[in-house]
C-alpha cells in the first residue's frame, strides 16, 4: 500500500522510497525514511494534497509524492 | 582587535534570524515559515575586543543544492573564509536537526552548536544534556532563546572560546564500516602527501559520498588513477554491506543513526499531551471543507478593517493637508514658491500620507500571517487550486508577499526550485495588488462608492487581482512556460503566538520605510511633476488673457476667464504636452491625460500615482475657493467608469522601477522584463476597455 491510501488519523511504517534522489534526500532528511513511523493528519479538499507527521515534522505532500512512498 | 567571522546555518524556521537579532541587535526579518530569509546578510557589532561578523545564510534542510537559496547555503560554506560555523537547532525538534548537524561536522570546521528555542522545549517537556551531546559531537553547545533572550552571553563567549582554539579534531564517529573505508582512503591520501584545504577526512566522506565538485577537482590529477581503484574498491565494500547501490542512501544512513544514537544517549522526553496546541487549531484551519471559507472570511475581514478602521485617521489626515496648503499660501502669497511648496511638495506628499493608516493595517495583516504559521496552512489549502493552474503549491508564499511589496516577493520566489516555476511565479506576483496600490484603490473606492461597500469593494479587487493572476499562469504554462510538474513537499510549522514586539518591528519597520518614502522620492517626484505642469511660461497668452479679464465687467466672468487661463496653462505645459500625446492610447479606456499621466508616473512608484492626481487636479482648480480634500477633487472630475477602468488598469500593469529591476535580476535577462511590460500592459488595457465599456452601459 503507499502512503495516499490511508485515511485520515491513520499511522503506518514506511517500508520503501521509491523516489528520485533528489526527492529521496528530502525526504530523508525530514525523517521519512525506511522504518519511519507517519501519521495521517488531514487531506485537503478533492484529496489533491495531505499532511503528514513523522515525529514531530509535520510536512505536506501532494499524493503524486506520497504515492511514492510504500507503507504497512 | 581579531575580527570573527562566523556562517549562521541552520534548518529553517529554527530561529537564526531572530537570534542575531538578540545578539547582534539587528533587524533581520524573521517570520514562521521556512523562507524568509532567500539572501545571505551580514551582521556586524562588537563584543568583548572581538568584532563579530556573523553571516544569516537561508535555511537549509540538508546541505543540497536543489533551489537557489540552498545553493548560495552550500557555496557559502565551501567557497567562503570564516572562522567557524554557528549551527542554530530547534531544541523540540532535535533529532532531524541534527541531520543537518552531522552534515556540518563532516565538513571539518569549528562548530558551535546553539541549542534554540530552549523556552518551547522546556514547555513540550524535552530535556537536553548539553554537556553530553557537546563530548558526542565533539562540539560546544548552548541552550539559547532567542525570544526570551537566554544563553546570549554565553553564546557569544563560546563562540569567542571556539575562535580561540588552536585546533579542530575530527569528532563525528561514523560506524565501524564506514570509519574503517575512510580510514583507508586517509591513510592513501597521506602516504601520497595530498594538500588540500579540508582535512583529509572530510575529503575522503566527499569521495565516499561521490562529491561531483571533489571529483572535478581530482580527476585530472596523477593521484587520481591510484585514488579512483581505492575509492572503487571501498564503494564496493559499502555496496556489499548496505545492499544498496546508492552511496547518498549510504550516507543519510550514517547521519540517520548518529543523530539517533546521539539522541537516544542525550535527550529525555516528558510524557507528551495526546493533543498539541498546534493540533487543536489546525482540526479547525486545516479542516478539509471549512478550511478555504475560514481563510477567505479571515481576508474579507481584514480589507472590511482596511477600510472602516483605517478611514477614520483618513479623513483627519486629508483634512489637514488641505488646511497646511491654504495655509502656506496665505503665508508666503501668491508666489511661484508658494504654489511648489504648497501644490507640489504638499499636495504630493500628503496624498501619500494620507493613506499610512490603511497601508499599516494591511500590513498588519500579513505580519501576522506570516509570524503565525497560518501562511504555510494557506498553501497547503490552496496548493490543489494552485495546481489545476499550473502553480506549485510553494508560490503561495511569495504570491502573499506580493500584496505587501513586489520587491522581497520576486526574492521569495527563490525557494521555488525548478526554473519554470519560478519564472512563471515571478510573471504573477505582479498580479498581486502591492501595498502601494492601495492607496489608488481606497483613493478611487472612497470617491465613487458608499461606504459600507468599500470594504467588500477592496475585497473584490484583491481577490479578481489574484484570480486574474493564475489565470493568467494557466495561459503561461500552456504556452512559453510548458513542462512537468514537480514535486511538493513542505513543512508546516508549529503555530507561535508572535510577541507583540516582533509585530510592532515588523509593521513599524514597514510604516517607517513608507513614510521615508513619501519624504523623499515622492517629494521629488512631487515637485518635478510641479514643474513639468507650470512650465513652460506662456506670457504672451497670459497678457492676452490680462487684457481680457481687465475688459472684463462682471465678477463671474473674470473668475472664468481666470478658470480658462489655468487650464491653458496647464495644458500647454511639459505634462500636459505629454499627456495630450499619450492621451489617444488611453481614450479608449476613458482617462482624459491627467489619469494617463498619472499612470505614467506610477512606472516610477505606484505611490506616485496618487501624489500625481494631487497635484494636477489641485492645480487647474479656482484659486480663491478653499482647497477641497483630494477624494473629492477625484469625485468632481472623473466619471464612474473610467473610475472604474483606472482601479482595473491599476490592478494589472507593471509594478513600479523599483520592482521591475528586481524582476530583472531575478529572471536573468532583460529580455524577461520587455516580456512582463508587453504582457501586461496587453492585459491592463484590453480589460481596463472591456471594464470601461461594460461599466458605460450601466451608468
Ligand atoms: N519560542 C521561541 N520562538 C522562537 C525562538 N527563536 C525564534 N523563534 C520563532 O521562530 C520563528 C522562526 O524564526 P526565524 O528567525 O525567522 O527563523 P530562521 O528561518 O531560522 O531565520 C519565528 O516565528 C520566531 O519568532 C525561540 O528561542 N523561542
Ligand atoms: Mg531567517
Amino acid at each position: 500500500m503507499t502512503l495516499d491510501n490511508l485515511k485520515k488519523g491513520q499511522t503506518a511504517v514506511v517500508i520503501a522510497v521509491n523516489a528520485g534522489k533528489e526527492l529521496k534526500n528530502r525526504f530523508s532528511s525530514f525523517g521519512l525514511v525506511k522504518g519511519a513511523y507517519v501519521y495521517t493528519e488531514e487531506y485537503s479538499l478533492a484529496k489533491k494534497t495531505m499532511e503528514i507527521r513523522i515525529n514531530k515534522t509535520r510536512i505536506a505532500i501532494r499524493s503524486s509524492e506520497a504515492e511514492k512512498v510504500e507503507v504497512v | 582587535m581579531s575580527v570573527i567571522k562566523v556562517a549562521l546555518v541552520g534548518q529553517p524556521n529554527v530561529g537564526k534570524s531572530a537570534l542575531i537579532n538578540s545578539v547582534g541587535n539587528a533587524r533581520l526579518r524573521v517570520g514562521n515559515f521556512s523562507g524568509v530569509t532567500v539572501k545571505k546578510e551580514v551582521v556586524r557589532f562588537t563584543r568583548d575586543d572581538y568584532d563579530f561578523e556573523i553571516t544569516d545564510l537561508p535555511g537549509s534542510y540538508s546541505l543540497t543544492d536543489y533551489t537557489i537559496e540552498e545553493r548560495v547555503t552550500k557555496h557559502y560554506l565551501d567557497d567562503n573564509d570564516y572562522d567557524l560555523i554557528l549551527n542554530v537547532v530547534d531544541s523540540t525538534n532535535i533529532e532531524r536537526n541534527l541531520y543537518l548537524t552531522t552534515e556540518l561536522l563532516s565538513l571539518n570546521k569549528k562548530v558551535v552548536v546553539a541549542l534554540n528555542m530552549t523556552d518551547e522545549a522546556v514547555k513540550e517537556g524535552v530535556h537536553i544534556d548539553e554537556n553530553q551531546l557537546g563530548k558526542i559531537l565533539g562540539v560546544s553547545c548552548v541552550k539559547t532563546s532567542a525570544v526570551e533572550k537566554t544563553g546570549i552571553d554565553e553564546l557569544i563567549q563560546t563562540l569567542i572560546k571556539t575562535y580561540n582554539l588552536r585546533e579542530n579534531r575530527f569528532h563525528l564517529q561514523f560506524s565501524e564500516v564506514y570509519e574503517q573505508e575512510i580510514c583507508h582512503i586517509v591513510s592513501f591520501l597521506e602516504e601520497k602527501k595530498v594538500q588540500c584545504k579540508i582535512s583529509l577526512k572530510a575529503l575522503a566522506i566527499k569521495l565516499l559520498r561521490e562529491d561531483k565538485d571533489t571529483y572535478l577537482r581530482f580527476h585530472e590529477e596523477p593521484v587520481w588513477i591510484e585514488l579512483q581503484t581505492i575509492v572503487n574498491e571501498a564503494y564496493k565494500h559499502l555496496y556489499l554491506h548496505y545492499d544498496t547501490k546508492d552511496l547518498d542512501d549510504i550516507f543519510n544512513d550514517e547521519k540517520l543513526a548518529l543523530t539517533k544514537g546521539a539522541v537516544i544517549e542525550t535527550v529525555q522526553f516528558d510524557k507528551q499531551e495526546k493533543q498539541t496546541f498546534t493540533d487543536k487549531i489546525d482540526s479547525l484551519l486545516m479542516h478539509q471543507f471549512v478550511g478555504l471559507p475560514i481563510f477567505l472570511f479571515m481576508m474579507w475581514g481584514l480589507f472590511q478593517l482596511t477600510f472602516e478602521v483605517g478611514s477614520i485617521p483618513m479623513d483627519w489626515i486629508d483634512a489637514f493637508f488641505a488646511l497646511l496648503i491654504d495655509a502656506t499660501k496665505s503665508f508666503l502669497g501668491d508666489t511661484e514658491l508658494a504654489s511648489v511648496i504648497a501644490d507640489g511638495a504638499i499636495a504630493g506628499v500628503g496624498a501619500v500620507v494620507l493613506f499610512l493608516p490603511n497601508i499599516i493595517i494591511l500590513f498588519l495583516g500579513i505580519a501576522l500571517l506570516e509570524t503565525t504559521g497560518y501562511m504555510s496552512r494557506v498553501a497547503f489549502l490552496l496548493d490543489g487550486f494552485f495546481h489545476k493552474f499550473g502553480l506549485h503549491g510553494k508560490s503561495f508564499i511569495p504570491l502573499v508577499s506580493g500584496f505587501g511589496c513586489s520587491v522581497p516577493a520576486y526574492m521569495a520566489a527563490r525557494t521555488l526550485k525548478n526554473d519554470r516555476d519560478r519564472l512563471l511565479t515571478l510573471f504573477i506576483i505582479g498580479f498581486m495588488s502591492c501595498g502601494a496600490r492601495l492607496p489608488i484603490y481606497v483613493l478611487f473606492v472612497g470617491a465613487f462608492f458608499a461606504e459600507h461597500h468599500a470594504g467588500n469593494l477592496l475585497f473584490l479587487i484583491y481577490i479578481t487581482g489574484a484570480l486574474l493572476g493564475i489565470i493568467a499562469a494557466k495561459v503561461l504554462k500552456m504556452t512559453a512556460f510548458k513542462g512537468d510538474d514537480e514535486p511538493f513537499v513542505m513543512e508546516m510549522p508549529k503555530y507561535r503566538l508572535p510577541s507583540f514586539k516582533l509585530i510592532w518591528h515588523t509593521v513599524s519597520g514597514q510604516a517607517m520605510m513608507y513614510l521615508k518614502k513619501a519624504g523623499t522620492f515622492i517629494l521629488l517626484a512631487s515637485v518635478l511633476v510641479w514643474f513639468a505642469s507650470n512650465y513652460p511660461k506662456l506670457p504672451e497668452i497670459e497678457q492676452q488673457y490680462q487684457v481680457k479679464i481687465e475688459q472684463a465687467d462682471n465678477e463671474r466672468a473674470i473668475s472664468a476667464l481666470n478658470n480658462e487661463l489655468a487650464q491653458y496653462k496647464l495644458e500647454h505645459s511639459y505634462l500636459g504636452i505629454i499627456g495630450h500625446a499619450s492621451e489617444p492610447f488611453f481614450a479608449p479606456l476613458g482617462y482624459d491625460w491627467r489619469m494617463a499621466i498619472a499612470l505614467e508616473t506610477g512606472l516610477a512608484a505606484k505611490e506616485v500615482v496618487v501624489a500625481t492626481l494631487g497635484v494636477l487636479y489641485g492645480l487647474g482648480e479656482e484659486q480663491d475657493e478653499e482647497s477641497s480634500g483630494l477624494i473629492e477633487k477625484i469625485r468632481a472630475n472623473i466619471s464612474l467608469p473610467a473610475g472604474i477602468s483606472f482601479i482595473v488598469f491599476v490592478m494589472i500593469y507593471l509594478p513600479c522601477l523599483a520592482a521591475s529591476m528586481v524582476f530583472m535580476r531575478e529572471a536573468g535577462s532583460w529580455k524577461y522584463l520587455a516580456y512582463l511590460f508587453v504582457f501586461t500592459t496587453a492585459t491592463a488595457w484590453s480589460l481596463s476597455f472591456i471594464a470601461f465599456n461594460t461599466a458605460q452601459l450601466f451608468t
